[in-house]
């Protein structure tokens, strides 16, 4: 048992180091100074493109598209160091993790060739148009309707929750093209140009009281039939596979505070003769949530391990975000606890600055990517091997559902 | 990063899993027998290897390691086996490879070679193992009492108890169970597979084992190495029990169709999955902070026995529960895990006292500044 980079694997970490110690810099965000979101979404474009000449992006990827044909650990390797700077990759999350790969595995190649070099060079943003209003854990009913027009569709409808819609220039979008057969049967995934006539974009602000995400409304948009991507009615099957890549994506750690911090907090809190860290209620929750922080830092340990000896990550990682989520939802709720009154200020500058956010945003976490319920489903129907729900909506044509 | 056991180790989990295959029809005879353990099973695991596995070579071991103890101890929890296998070769022979000193040696080999069963006697009325002992050892001879010692039917014990020389200290002695002067009273116990005593000791012969005064030391030490060895028994139970229930919700039937479909059955699954496999992972930092000597290990221990106490006491509880009144009855096996768990919950220290530990160790690194009491 040992953590020790293979001898490529630690000539791959001792170059991305050396390259982000020589690049990273010049792209990662000032300190203390307040940016724009033109100015950080210019420093992202420009830390895209110097990745992508480096060959620091679709590291996985075929050569035959454009990637690098590379072994998931260099990805797993370079995502570490490249963590240890403040540069700004947020926007392409989704099209690198999701958008292109569905692209590039369902169109045919002068299309995935005419849209993966941009995307890698950060010269064109990608968003994924799947939930809606009344489809979000059922994600197969959604409304949003393409109805056939010569060699066009006409979309008619609503998207919700779209992260970067508004920066986005293109977008993977799930449609419905026939409500006669049960829903699952009749959806199809297109790709579109996200300036098409008819489509508006609206930031909603979120609960955190940013712009976090948009909702996209299509009036008549039209969408070339060369756009669609696998077959007619085939959406549900495409969609699955950009799905998985999605879960992956999400179950990283996000920056949020730890139970280090936990400790500095609870232990500059005086309580009797010494501090809030001498109280056992206290120690007990820090221990509970050590238990899964850590323990997912020793999951993905796992996940590492296996990809390193060239196996694909056991169902294990699938608990990632179910236990990240509402563990930076009770750290920041214990940690506001320790403060007492004084929590209930929520300043900018004060050190419960980051535990009120995180507060806020992991109620939003625990719905992204699936809800808690959707991902213990997930749990017990793949991996434990349980019966399916039963669903009374199975087999019923879309148009006669309730 | 290899952060999982060798294609070696896993050989040998296959080989012990089919060795005690059928540990709980063997637990279940001894719990109606006055049997102390299952002898025939016993001896296919020092022929095996089991007990020299982690003793060196020189000392008459196998000198292979502590990761091998770890995967037949999960082997053991999975399967209830009912011998003295966490007592004798985790908790006896750790504690006298600890110790050292010509007195290891000899009694070293005995142990590997499965010619005597080891234990080890350190709580008193306190229940904690750690604390200082009242039991003392005059001209060479113990005296004392000591409570719910595992697998009392062992041939030698490692004791705690004081002497002059130990100052405000303790220290460990070896002593033979099989002397004049001991007795042994077995207590009816929340476990009724693995057995436990009271032992009064009334003036034995005792051997000092390691320096005088180093009791203190040497108990801390070893209750990380017992701790990490003792989460993975109890991943094991917590998997058995999750396996067990798995297949209890696909083919039980109610409502027109097997449990499994129902959310509340599913998610309390899922629940337990998760609560293992974040278990797993703290009980492998652990087996690698004591296989590498890592200054991690208090860390790496604490965590390993709160995550894995934490998933077998849920899975072991919600079992029943998901069995239904079959669960509650003696016939079933739930209760045996329900029980174990308890008592394995208990035998190292409680949580509140682990979570005390594992803070303190914590704020030693985050708060190198500081000194953070241990205690509760």
């Amino acid at each position: 048992m040992d953590f020790e980079d293979t001898a490529h694997e630690a000539a791959y970490r001792e170059a991305a180091k050396s390259w982000l110690a020589r690049n990273a810099p010049a792209w990662s965000a000032p300190h203390g100074g307040d940016e724009s979101e033109a100015e950080m979404m210019q420093r992202a474009r420009g830390w895209q493109r110097a990745k992508a000449e480096a060959g620091y992006v679709g590291i996985t990827w075929p050569r035959e598209v454009g990637g690098q044909g590379g072994l998931a650990i260099e990805q797993v390797i370079f995502e570490q160091e490249e963590a240890a700077y403040r540069v700004f990759t947020i926007p392409f999350q989704v099209g690198m993790g999701m958008c292109l790969p569905t692209v590039y595995t369902h169109a045919a190649p002068p299309i995935a060739e005419r849209f993966v070099g941009p995307a890698l060079r950060g010269e064109e943003i990608w968003c994924q148009l799947f939930s809606e209003p009344g489809a979000g854990s059922d994600l197969a009913g959604v409304r949003t309707r393409a109805m056939p027009s010569g060699d066009k569709w006409i979309v008619n409808g609503q998207k919700v929750w779209t992260s970067y819609a508004n920066h986005s220039d293109f977008g993977l979008v799930l449609l419905r093209t026939d409500v006669t057969v049960p829903k699952h049967k009749g959806m199809t995934m297109f790709y579109l140009d996200m300036r098409s006539p008819g489509l508006e974009v609206r930031p909603i602000r979120s609960m955190t009281g940013h712009a976090d995400f948009n909702e996209v409304f299509f009036t008549d948009v039209r969408i070339p039939d060369s756009q669609r991507l696998g077959a007619v009615g085939g959406g549900w099957k495409v969609a699955l596979t950009t799905l998985m890549h999605e879960r992956l994506a999400i179950g990283r750690a996000p920056d949020a505070p730890s139970t280090d911090e936990l400790i500095r907090l609870a232990h500059a809190i005086p309580e009797g003769a010494g501090s809030a860290l001498d109280d056992g209620a206290v120690r007990e929750a820090i221990a509970r949530f050590y238990i899964n922080d850590a323990g997912l830092d020793f999951l993905r340990m796992r996940a590492q391990s296996a990809i390193s000896n060239g196996r694909a990550p056991g169902p294990e990682a699938s608990i990632g975000k179910l236990v990240m989520a509402k563990t930076r939802q009770d750290i920041g709720a214990f940690a506001m606890d320790l403060l007492e009154c004084g929590a209930i200020e929520q300043s900018k500058a004060s050190r419960l600055t980051a535990f009120h956010y995180h507060y806020m945003f992991s109620a939003g976490l625990r719905i992204a990517g699936g809800t808690d319920e959707v991902l213990r489903n997930i749990i017990a129907e793949r991996v434990l091997g349980l019966p399916a729900d039963r669903r009374i909506d199975r087999d019923v044509p879309f148009n006669s559902l309730e | 990063m290899n952060f999982d056991f060798s294609p070696e180790q896993q050989a040998l989990r296959d080989q012990v899993r089919r060795l005690f295959a059928d540990g709980r029809v063997r637990a279940r005879k001894l719990v109606e027998s006055d049997q102390r353990h299952d002898a025939a099973l016993w001896a296919q695991l020092v022929e095996l290897g089991g007990t020299a596995a982690a003793i060196p070579e020189a000392q008459g071991g196998i000198g292979l390691g502590v990761l091998e103890l770890c995967v037949i101890a999960e082997e053991a929890g999975r399967s209830l086996a009912p011998i003295p296998f966490m007592s004798s070769a985790v908790y006896a022979s750790e504690a006298v490879k600890l110790a050292g000193g010509a007195v290891a040696d000899t009694t070293l080999a005995c142990l590997a070679e499965g010619a005597v069963e080891g234990t080890v006697a350190f709580a008193e009325t306190d229940g904690s193992w750690d604390a200082r002992p009242v039991a003392r050892v005059q001209d060479g001879l113990l005296y004392g009492v000591k409570d719910a010692v595992t697998d009392p039917g062992a041939g030698l014990a490692v004791v705690s108890a004081r002497a002059a020389a130990d100052g405000e200290g303790f220290g460990w002695w070896l002593v033979d169970l099989t002397s004049a002067g001991v007795e042994r009273e077995v207590i009816a116990s929340v476990d009724v597979v693995r057995r436990y005593a009271r032992l009064h000791f009334a003036g034995v012969p005792a051997r000092r084992l390691g320096m005088p005064g180093a009791g203190a030391d040497m108990t801390a030490r070893l209750m990380d190495v017992a701790a990490i060895v003792t989460a993975f028994e109890q991943i094991g139970g917590a998997e058995a029990q999750l396996a067990r229930c798995v297949d209890y919700a696909k083919t039980r039937k109610a409502f027109g169709g097997p449990i499994g479909v129902f959310q509340g059955v599913k998610h309390r699954l899922a629940d337990i999955y998760v609560k293992t496999e974040l278990a797993r992972g703290h009980a492998l930092y652990g087996a690698w902070a004591l296989s590498t000597d890592a200054p991690e290990l208090a860390i790496a221990a604490a965590g390993a026995r709160i995550a894995a106490t934490e998933a077998f006491s849920f899975a072991a509880e919600e079992a029943i529960e998901m069995h239904g009144g079959i669960g509650f009855t003696w016939e079933d096996d739930c209760h045996l895990y329900y029980r174990r768990a308890r008592v394995l919950a208990l035998e190292l220290g409680s949580r509140r006292r682990w979570a005390g530990r594992l803070v303190a160790a914590l704020a030693a690194n985050v708060l190198p500044e500081t000194e953070v009491a241990h205690g509760l």
